[in-house]
């Protein structure tokens, strides 16, 4: 019996071992997204961080968003273009000059393309420059206190969308005018448009140490419309290529006039043969307006220059500056691979993406293979310089993104899809639905020399029922994918600020441990800044009276203020005194017109009221900073105009 | 041999320097939303903490439940141990050239009882800070002290308070360490037959 007992139970361990041997293999995990646990691949706990930070564009919110990647967790929204009443961004007077423009104070922009700064063709999370398009302009916003520093505007533009992409070192980030326009502007007859426009391709400088702005150059192009671009990287390190549509030079009902010509071009442009020209004295100095706004973090307040000159190249003048590539059907992203070999241009109106190989391109212009030439730039032979065609099977294809492996992902808008495909072999590898109509599509790196990968972000235009309804507007939406196997895998669905055009992706890593936790106070260089409470006082200049007030929990000091008049225009020019991270006040203040102010520890920023009647009035706290926020207010007294009543303040005790 | 007394008392004096490059007690407050802490550091000469906010946050703290600020100027202490420190060196550096075994003795009683005396003036200042409450204080909890602990744990409303001895204490424990090795090789008197 034992000896039965014991060869049962060898039987029982050799069924055991046949049945895990049998059981499937986990089964083809990226099939389908319910055949793993998709969950848990977007599953940040609470208290750990995301891996990688997206910022998106606003799209007409002119505003830039912060996720986290995976979890799609909104981390903040950063105010470029348009006013922003919760951070009083536009409504201090601290931030109010980086929205002047030559036409004046602009309130709101249409912001469209994100794009981090780089080093060695690699995002270094140093900065991440932002188009204006609708009033030409291009943002840099400086990573360690996500905040706007700088906005310039551009000259001889209208609609600045090929923006703002960036060279190998960030030695320029580019801005090509998707309107042509009289250059310089004037009263013209529409109708002219062939013979009085022109298209702008503007090359900002960026100062490799404080990442500052100039508009270094201009190239003056014949007027079709520049739609996007994007820099060479690696071999073709040296070169921007600008797509546009629009060789019809038409100027009404584009839709149907624009699509005519069976190719545009991309034009590449060598900015280092620009450079060279421009040393060399062949630029024209056009005399123009435009504005430079820069904002200071010691100061804590930014300043606007007016520019009145712009240098700028017409390439007849300077050959070997531009050619034009012809890429079918309205080309609307040109994305340059890793290695910068291949230029991929993405016909917007057809199926399939022409790939132009930089090598044949330079072979081409070596041997004068020129089919034509159109206002002194060489038009390159279509078959002399196409490396390949992918065959999508899809309709619409609008921008591509590369992994690290050598594929590449191309969103197609009309098919509403995602298309993976070899970069080399053109073969068509994957394909996912996108839900609906998407736009651009991120992946961390996917425009750099070196992909970060893993994930995959598509923008999508359209979102109907995907989410909980909310009225007639609806919100855009982002996508998240897993593309570390061989299928993209959705994995996540989340609604987002505006409208994200593109996006950009980065390893926490490299931003984490240098943002800033508060400003150093006796950094501070605010000409009316207070540093301490024993330096706070209320000073009249006829009728404008400056508050050098101070907040620390949880008053603020004076608290009490008599002798405004009406009429008064008073600044309440308010420095938080904290150091310490996560202390932010606010400043309310009855009947402002304009909105509050939320000053970061170390700041100092300044709220204009206009007080328009006799009475007292409360101002407070908007930040619930600590456990007697409630207490922290105070009172404003307005007399007449002309009263004797001096002015006093205190807090505390009456002095 | 016979220099080991005299080494290590001039070493005993010599390490006490370190004194004044390293603080002396480090007080840590933890609380929900301070998960890494306020740490304050207390010197020869002077309090510090992690960043240059730190004793302003402190305060700032403080002041909910009416303890006075701690402001580093208005303690004198910190403006004359640092002579005291000095004055032990010196009397430390004679007794080696003095090489008298009674005299490292005393020395390192001496030490011994500065820094207990140290220690609880160090008492006083944190039974001061903790009972001597603003009557105007926006919190006010009936029997509620806020003294930190000399040495250890205790929860102070909702900190945590942890207060141990940090790098420069142990300086002076090794100062003793090695006036007692002074004390303990040096023979009773000078013999002369040792050879």
């Amino acid at each position: 019996m034992k000896m039965k007992n014991s060869t049962l139970a060898g039987w029982g361990i050799i069924a055991l071992f046949l049945i895990s041997g049998c059981s499937p293999k986990g089964s083809d995990e990226k099939s389908s997204p319910f055949s793993s646990d998709v969950a848990s691949k977007v599953y940040v706990a609470p208290g750990q961080h995301d891996e990688f930070y997206a910022f998106l564009s606003g799209g007409f919110s002119g505003q830039m968003s912060v996720y986290g990647l995976p979890s799609g967790r909104l981390l903040k929204v950063i105010p470029v273009f348009s006013l922003d009443a919760e951070k009083g961004y536009g409504f201090n007077e601290e931030t109010k000059p980086l929205l002047q423009t030559s036409y004046g104070f602009i309130p709101w922009d249409d912001a469209h393309h994100p794009e981090l700064s780089q080093t060695e063709g690699i995002p270094d999370g140093r900065w991440i420059f932002i188009n204006g398009n609708n009033t030409p302009r291009v943002a840099r916003i400086d990573l360690s206190t996500f905040e706007t520093v700088e906005i310039i505007e551009l000259p001889n533009s209208g609609g600045n969308h090929s923006s703002p992409f960036t060279t190998e070192n960030t030695e320029y980030v580019v801005a090509g005018t998707r309107f042509s326009v009289p250059v310089p502007q004037k009263d013209v007859a529409v109708e002219s448009y062939k013979e009085n426009f022109k298209g702008a391709l503007s090359f900002i400088s960026c100062d490799p140490v404080t990442g500052k702005m100039d508009v270094a150059f201009q190239v003056l192009l014949p007027a079709f419309n520049y739609d996007l671009a994007h820099s060479g990287k690696g071999a073709s390190h040296g070169w921007t290529f600008f797509t546009c549509y629009n060789a019809e030079e038409s100027n009404t009902l584009l839709e149907a006039n624009a699509s005519q010509f069976d190719k545009d071009f991309i034009a590449a442009v060598n900015w280092k043969k620009a450079e060279e020209y421009v040393k060399g004295g062949k630029a024209h100095d056009f005399p123009t307006s435009f504005y430079h706004n820069i904002y200071d973090d010691n100061a804590h307040m930014a300043t606007s220059e007016q520019i009145k000159s712009v240098k700028v190249l017409i390439p007849a003048e300077c050959p070997g500056l531009v050619y034009y590539l012809p890429t079918p059907k309205s080309p609307h992203g040109v994305d340059v691979d890793p290695t910068g070999e291949y230029i991929v241009g993405a016909g917007k109106l057809s199926a399939d993406m022409s790939v132009h190989s930089f090598t044949k391109m330079l072979k081409a212009i070596e041997d004068k293979a020129f089919e034509k030439e159109i206002q002194g730039i060489p038009v390159l032979n279509y078959d002399a310089i196409l490396a390949g065609v992918v065959k999508s099977g899809g309709l619409g294809p609008l921008h591509t993104e590369f992994d690290a492996n050598g594929n590449a992902y191309t969103t197609f808008f009309i098919s509403s899809e995602i298309v993976k495909w070899k970069v080399g072999t053109w073969e068509v590898i994957d394909r996912s639905p996108c839900y609906y109509s998407v736009g651009h599509l991120m992946i961390p790196g996917g425009d750099s020399r070196k992909p970060f990968g893993k994930y995959m972000l598509a923008m999508n235009k359209i979102t109907k029922d995907r989410y909980l309804p909310t009225g007639p507007e609806m919100n855009q939406s982002a996508q998240l994918y897993d593309i570390s196997g061989d299928k993209i895998q959705l994995l996540l669905d989340f609604p987002t600020v505006g409208e994200p055009h593109y996006g950009q992706g980065i390893p926490a890593d490299l931003i984490k441990p240098k943002s800033k936790q508060f400003f150093n106070l006796a950094e501070n260089t605010h000409p009316y800044v207070t540093k301490s409470e024993d330096q706070t006082k209320v000073v009249r200049e006829g009728n404008v009276v400056r508050v050098y007030m101070t907040t620390i929990r949880s008053h603020f000091a004076p608290d009490n203020i008599e002798g405004f008049q009406v009429g008064d225009k008073v600044y309440f020019h308010v420095t938080n005194l904290e150091q310490d991270w996560d202390v932010p006040h606010g400043f309310g203040i009855m009947g402002a017109t304009n909105a509050e102010l939320l000053i970061m520890p170390g700041q100092t920023e300044t709220l204009l009221w206009e007080p328009k009647s006799e009475g007292v009035f409360p101002f407070y706290c908007t930040d619930f900073c600590s456990a007697l926020h409630q207490e922290m207010q105070g009172y404003a007294r307005v007399s007449k105009k002309g009263s004797d009543l001096k002015l006093k303040w205190w807090t505390g005790s009456a002095k | 041999m016979k220099n080991i007394p005299r080494i290590s008392m001039v070493l005993a004096a010599t390490v006490m320097v370190l004194v004044f490059f390293f603080p002396i007690w480090r007080i840590t407050l933890i609380a929900p939303q301070y998960p890494t802490g306020i740490t304050m550091y207390i010197w020869i000469n002077q309090i510090t903490g992690e960043t240059t906010g730190t004793l302003q946050n402190i305060n700032i703290l403080n002041h909910y439940v009416g303890m006075q600020m701690i402001v580093p100027d208005s303690i004198p202490e910190l403006q004359y141990f640092k002579f005291i420190i000095g004055a032990v060196m010196l009397l430390g550096l004679f007794a080696a050239i003095m090489n008298k075994k009674w005299i490292y003795l005393a020395w390192m009683i001496l030490v011994i009882v500065l820094g207990i005396l140290a220690v609880y003036d160090f008492y006083l200042w944190e039974y001061d800070y903790g009972h001597n409450l603003s009557p105007t204080a926006p919190i006010k909890v009936p029997g509620m002290a806020y003294q930190p602990p000399l040495f250890g744990k205790k929860l102070l409303l909702n900190f945590e308070a942890y207060s141990y001895p940090f790098w420069g204490s142990l300086f002076i424990g090794i100062s003793i360490i090695f006036a007692f090795f002074a004390f303990w090789f040096k023979r009773p008197k000078d013999v002369q037959y040792e050879k």
